[in-house]
């Protein structure tokens, strides 16, 4: 994991200091809510139906141990007890007080984090694959890159006041587990026809009210460059993004707009000017980064496959776990172990401040002390020897947090919705509830197999749901929430926005809803085909006639 | 239908209803229920006063129907902002 | 309001000319780009300093001829949430080779006065009883900057090559 240095220490402490006098100048009155608003979002810091939120960056979803004991504290002293880990790898707290706001981001910097950035219009969280540097598929760890891009970012004096937010996603494997398609920019390494790796930097993809798939700006670009292509793309951007709307303000729009090959042709004549410069990756840096990406030393690897398997064969639900939560590590003898916030009937991604405590120690005892934040509102421990996985999986157990179901029905991504979010027209939590504990039997989920269902409560989409196999998108209809379905999202490397089933169903409606959906796909699916790709192949049809009783659209009286 | 006045406070964003006396209180039932549109748009002067003051941010209005004695907002984010988010049960279970 | 150039608080000595209204036939004038594109010829053969206030919908590539010619460059922000200023700033400073005085005008706040310098601003007009304090203020806010900046200070990934 990256180290501050003392540079990087100074600057959080520094930005610290700085809140906390403009914090002190907004209680006074020296700062008008209008003024100060930019400022506490550029510090994490929303507001919220209760109280203020505050979003904790966690860098490339990457955390050791030491710091989710911090979060934990945080959540315990300031906070409810509880934090919720989102679809941007973050960390929020609901229950936030704003003038102790300056005192949790000082105890954030003890452990070397921070929320800035966080929101504003400027580039937020950079995310990455949560199985950086250990997955199998994976051509090279990007998390320097990431590092490397998050420093450029942070207090970037031209670009902190861009039109809207901009989100940047890398993924350093083929197979992407980091939705790069529908992000402002998303980078995802491939090797050229020398077999150098390098960047696809694919740009103006986006969810929310205009949904996009990115579209491809550069097919092959060195490492090195990356920051200076960036600040091309950021800077074409600053200048001709839209700032009349803040509907139509996203990169996607001014995309859309010029269209892909003229928004090239301009940021290309801008890289010209500026790529030989003094944005071009300084080697001993980047090589003073990666060093800390440098994999662990490993132990000699054993092959427990025949005690694993017969663990399997004396415990069905261990064998569940096993087959749906832990993935191919690229050492032999370790494993990469999903950790599942979404036990059937609870809040997705919510996480006590207790088991935040016990999952560092767990990180400690079976996982070289570091945690992964995935953006599907889950944590990862991505070193566990094969040879503790059983043990591991008690563990997890005793705690609520080993059920089998990743990537499966009830691995549902939520926003937070209207029981917390200012901008949301309906709950998603509670529907998130219901299907979860509809999808509670672990040979159903198996049945069912891989299926992402998404919720968002708005049309902001933090729920990402124009990428969910199935979208759940709350309305408001007439003051009653209201939920729109969509089928065939997906936000893999065969990225796909879901397509529309039918008018907006009550919320009373939508567990059946999803339950004949579910059943018209197990009639229909061929061998072990999965949701998605019955979808494509036997389209709406059949769907909209389990929910509706036909196949007009119309809803069923 | 009788009308509230709700904000949050702004040194620690908790939602609070506008009472009789001028001050601003967490909970719903001590806040003042205003008969009428002429005192509702007065009591928002006021309370827009208080957000100059910086004593509270973004006052509004909202509808609120009295139930078997208990207020309840008409609309269904001002029932969540009075009453806790409806997942709240969790908290509770969440294992300590 | 107050005008800082340079670090010091001075009286402006540029007229601001609006665009109806005849240029004087003497002083330092401050003028839209309008104008300067209508009365170039004119304005350069003035003796005193010309200075143009550009708004944020107008690219300084305009200038780029009249680099040399000019003394103020003035960037507004009409508000401060408009970002496009920054980027003008730095390309007027490192592209265009800009180095007379760059001013920030408009809706400029004492928060955005750290970006600002670090940009390339080295004046501002703010509404400021203690604009030196303000300032001061700002300057002090961070000594660590990741970005190379136009400025001249160097950067965070710069000290740690030096060290």
């Amino acid at each position: 994991m990256y180290r501050y240095d003392e540079f990087d220490q100074t600057l959080v402490d520094e930005r610290v200091a700085q809140f906390r006098r403009q914090v002190g100048r907004r209680l006074r009155g020296e700062l008008t809510e209008d003024q100060f608003k930019p400022l506490r979002l550029m510090n994490g810091l929303y507001l919220q139906l209760h109280a203020y939120m505050l979003r904790v960056n966690v860098p490339y979803g990457c955390l050791s141990s030491r710091q989710l004991r911090q979060l934990a504290h945080i959540a315990r002293t300031y906070d409810k007890g509880y934090g919720h880990f989102t679809t941007r790898q973050n960390i929020q707290y609901n229950w936030i007080a704003l003038d102790r706001a300056p005192d949790i981001l000082a105890e954030l910097a003890e452990v070397e984090m921070n929320a800035m950035q966080s929101s504003g219009n400027c580039v937020r969280n950079v995310t990455a694959d949560h199985y950086a540097g250990r997955a199998r598929d994976e051509l090279q760890d990007p998390r320097v890159w990431c590092e490397i891009l998050r420093q450029y970012s942070i207090l970037n004096p031209e670009f902190s006041y861009l039109p809207r937010k901009f989100k940047i996603a890398v993924t350093g494997s083929p197979h992407d587990r980091a939705a790069v398609a529908v992000h402002d920019i998303g980078l995802r390494m491939h090797l050229n026809a020398a077999g150098e790796p390098g960047f696809e930097v694919i740009v103006g993809g986006g969810q929310g009210r205009t949904p996009v798939i990115g579209k491809a700006i550069r097919a092959w670009i060195e490492p090195e460059h990356i920051v200076s292509y960036v600040e091309a793309i950021l800077r074409v951007y600053n200048l001709y993004g839209r700032r009349d709307n803040i509907y139509k303000a996203r990169i996607k729009i001014l995309v859309n707009a010029l269209g892909i090959d003229k928004y090239r042709e301009m940021v290309e004549a801008e890289w010209a000017e500026i790529r030989d410069g003094v944005l071009q990756i300084d080697p001993a840096e980047s090589a003073r980064i990666d060093a800390y990406f440098a994999p662990p030393a490993y132990e000699t690897p054993v092959d427990v496959g025949a005690e694993l398997q017969a663990l399997q064969d004396a415990d069905t639900s261990f064998a569940a776990w096993m087959h749906s939560n832990v993935a191919g590590h690229k050492v032999d003898g370790y494993a990469i172990v999903n950790v599942s916030l979404k036990e059937p009937g609870k809040v997705p991604g919510d996480l006590s401040a207790d088991r935040m405590d016990r999952v560092a120690d767990l990180a400690d005892a079976f996982s070289l002390g570091e945690v992964r934040v995935s953006h599907r509102q889950n944590l990862v421990l991505v070193d566990v020897r094969q040879a503790d996985l059983h043990t591991l999986w008690q563990e997890l157990r005793d705690i609520g947090l080993a059920t089998p179901n990743i990537g499966l029905a009830s691995d549902i991504i939520a926003c937070p919705g209207l029981d917390y979010c200012a901008l949301a027209n309906a709950r998603s939590i509670p529907i998130a509830r219901d299907i979860g504990l509809h999808f509670s039997d672990s040979d159903k989920l198996q049945q069912v197999g891989d299926l992402t269902i998404n919720i968002s409560g708005c049309m902001n989409a933090c729920g990402h749901h124009h990428v969910g196999n199935i979208g759940i998108l709350g309305v408001d209809k007439r003051g009653q929430e209201y939920f729109q379905l969509t089928l065939g999202g997906s936000s893999n490397e065969h990225a796909s926005l879901g397509d529309r089933v039918g008018p907006g169903l009550p919320q009373s409606d939508v567990p059946a809803a999803i339950e004949h959906i579910v059943d018209t796909y197990l009639d229909l699916r061929q061998g072990d085909e999965r949701f998605v790709n019955t979808y494509r192949r036997v389209g709406m049809a059949p769907f909209r006639a389990a929910v509706y009783g036909d196949d007009s659209g119309q809803a069923a009286a | 239908m009788k009308q509230m006045l709700i904000a949050n406070r702004l040194h620690d964003g908790t939602v609070v209803f506008r009472a009789t006396d001028g001050s601003w209180v967490e909970s719903i039932a001590a806040g003042t229920m205003i008969d009428d549109e002429q005192r509702a748009a007065q009591l928002l002067e006021c309370s827009r006063a208080d957000e100059a003051a910086n004593i509270v941010i973004d006052p509004n209005l909202i509808g609120v129907i009295e139930r078997d004695g208990v207020r309840v907002p008409v609309r269904i984010r001002e029932a969540i902002r009075a009453n806790g988010p409806t997942s709240a049960v969790d908290i509770a279970k969440i294992g300590r | 309001m107050a005008l800082v150039v340079n670090g010091a608080v001075v009286a402006d000595p540029f007229v601001r000319v609006a665009d109806e209204d005849a240029l004087p036939d003497s002083g330092a004038v401050l003028v839209s780009l309008a104008t300067w594109q209508a009365c170039e010829a004119a304005l350069r053969q003035r003796t005193e300093p010309v200075g143009v206030l550009l708004t944020s919908a107008e690219h300084p590539e305009a200038l780029a001829a009249a680099i040399d010619v000019l003394r103020l460059i003035a960037l507004e922000f009409p508000t401060f949430r408009d970002g496009r200023p920054y980027s003008y700033a730095r390309l007027l400073r490192d592209r265009f080779g800009f180095a007379g005085e760059l001013r920030a005008v408009g809706d400029v706040l004492l928060e955005q006065l750290h970006y600002m310098e670090r940009v390339g601003f080295n004046a501002f007009e703010i509404d400021s009883d203690e604009p030196l304090a303000d300032l001061a203020v700002a300057d002090r806010d961070f000594s660590v900057r990741y970005q190379p900046s136009s400025d001249g200070r160097p950067s965070a990934a710069q000290l740690r090559s030096r060290r």
